[in-house]
């Protein structure tokens, strides 16, 4: 279970967050959504301890993470239980695609022999519907779908318990961005993970989410289950799920 | 008023760069001390800094050694001192051309793709998903590249005095009329060794520098890809400032009366 308690936190004088507060619980896929610049990918550093926050405090099974120092054990292992596939892949362009997905593998704590990494990697990389001949190839040779695949890939290698997901169909045609979703809502469900994604793709929404936040002005506007998205009266909610320029949430034009 | 405020500023501005820079290096040389390592990405380093430098390092020593040879023997023969050809390039290469020259090549060979990579990363967020990985993004890309560079460096500068001599001696023999042998000999017997260890050293202290300066701007890089362009060229000027700044320190420590 992930609890975020009024998290802030402010870039000079912009103020990004202004008091999340949000909750998931364990097993469930939550799904955040938002327009650009409204803080969810701050969220989701703030969590991973990427970016510190300013005030308040995550906590992930009742332990708080915010305060964990760089490079402890503790901290390794609290990582140790996230996978997390980033908006642009994130792949390391001096490593062929197998290590890539069996980074974690290959080092450190969880560290495995390098025939068996390699053969976790193909194994993942079957999972996410690519061929084992993939696994030689560097990042750069694959197309955008196939490196966000193999980004998939790479969080779910050491099998985690949490998993993140930074706009996973952003730059994706309709159709490869379908069978993105898909994908997701099956290794979600078949790994029991706890998710949460970022995304301002409303065909995301609706394929992977349990439960639905939408982040507005630094803070949560609305939460719920997926189903009472289109019933709620909430017309911030309302006009990005509908997608239109009147309304509440000024649009620069 | 404003104008005082201004240089204030600046000088602050200075400072904490100064304490950045600091902490930042201090953080680097701790990691030695602390596992896990990563050798492969230092072998890596060392084979890119090291071995495939040597070509630059070659070629800059060895016109810079005949250009040298051709100077002194000009300017010696003003008032009858062109003898002097071979103890002077063998000082000047050793003491001063060759760790600096070498240095300035490693900032514009080294420093540039150290930055433009790592800023290429953290632009791409590659070093969010290094840390989410559980992998320090100081031990695995910033230690193994400034142990390698500062210890394959000083290996470059000895190459290169023995190839900048080399530059003198050829020009010296084939133009200016020297006898090889005596050539060699007045070369050997002028240096010292403390000639010899304070290119080294110095080797040593502008391979840290350029490495550390890639890492440092490569990390703190701006988004896009302005920010990785701000961030090479921060880095290569910084990093050549300072080494030819420390090997000013470095010849006033070896060589001061």
């Amino acid at each position: 279970m992930i609890e975020i308690q009024g998290i802030t936190k402010a870039f000079g004088t912009k103020e990004v967050l202004r008091g999340v507060d949000l909750t998931v619980p364990k097993g469930e896929s939550m799904v955040i959504i938002g327009g650009s610049g409204t803080g969810k990918s701050v969220t989701l550093k703030c969590i991973l301890g990427l970016i510190p926050p300013d005030d308040g405090v995550v906590l992930v099974d009742g332990q708080d993470v915010t305060h964990m120092k760089q490079g402890s054990e503790e901290r390794d292992a609290f990582l140790a239980r996230f996978g997390m596939l980033f908006q642009g892949a994130a792949l390391f362009d001096s490593l062929p695609v197998w290590q890539n997905v069996s980074f974690r593998l290959l080092r450190g704590s969880l560290k495995k022999s390098k025939d068996e990494a390699r053969e976790i990697a193909k194994e993942k990389l079957r999972r996410v519907g690519l061929t084992p001949d993939v696994a030689d190839l560097y990042p750069a040779e694959l197309s955008g779908g196939m490196q966000k695949r193999v980004g998939l890939a790479r969080a779910i290698a050491a099998d985690p318990e949490i998993i993140f997901f930074d706009e996973p169909t952003t730059g994706l045609d309709p159709i490869m961005a379908g069978v993105i979703n898909d994908l997701i809502r099956e290794i979600v469900v078949e790994m029991g993970a706890t998710a949460m994604t970022i995304t301002h793709d409303m065909s995301s929404v609706r394929a992977i989410a349990d439960d639905v936040a939408m982040i507005h002005n630094g803070k949560v506007r609305w939460s719920g289950p997926v189903g009472d998205l289109d019933g709620s009266h909430d017309p911030y909610l309302h006009q990005f799920v509908t997608g239109s320029a009147e309304g509440p949430i000024e649009a620069l034009r | 008023m404003s104008f005082f405020a201004a240089i204030g500023r600046s000088f602050l501005i200075l400072l904490s760069a100064i304490g950045r820079v600091t902490l930042f290096a201090v953080e680097t040389v701790s990691h030695i001390a602390r596992p896990p390592y990563y050798p492969r990405e230092l072998a890596t380093a060392l084979l890119q800094i090291g071995y495939f430098s040597l070509p630059v390092v070659g070629l800059t020593t060895i016109f810079t050694g005949g250009a040298l040879a051709l100077q002194i023997y000009a300017g010696g023969a003003r008032f009858s001192a062109e003898a002097v050809v071979p103890q002077i390039v063998a000082i000047g290469i050793v003491r001063e051309l060759g760790p600096v020259l070498v240095g300035l090549m490693i900032a514009a060979r080294v420093t540039s793709s150290i930055a433009a990579e790592i800023a290429t990363m953290k632009v791409t967020e590659q070093i969010d998903a290094l840390v989410t990985l559980s992998t320090n993004p100081m031990k695995y890309l910033t230690l193994p590249r400034v142990l390698a560079a500062t210890l394959v460096v000083p290996v470059l500068v000895g190459i290169g005095d023995v190839i900048g001599i080399m530059g003198g001696y050829m020009v010296g023999v084939n133009r200016l009329g020297f006898n090889a042998a005596t050539y060699l000999t007045n070369t050997i017997d002028f240096l010292e060794a403390l000639d010899i260890i304070s290119s080294l050293v110095k080797g040593a202290v502008f391979g840290f520098i350029a490495a550390l300066m890639g890492c440092y701007f490569g990390m703190r890089s701006g988004r896009g890809a302005q920010g990785v362009g701000a961030a090479t060229k921060g880095a290569v000027v910084a990093a050549s400032v300072l080494i030819l700044a420390a090997n000013f320190l470095l010849t006033e420590l070896f060589f001061a009366a």
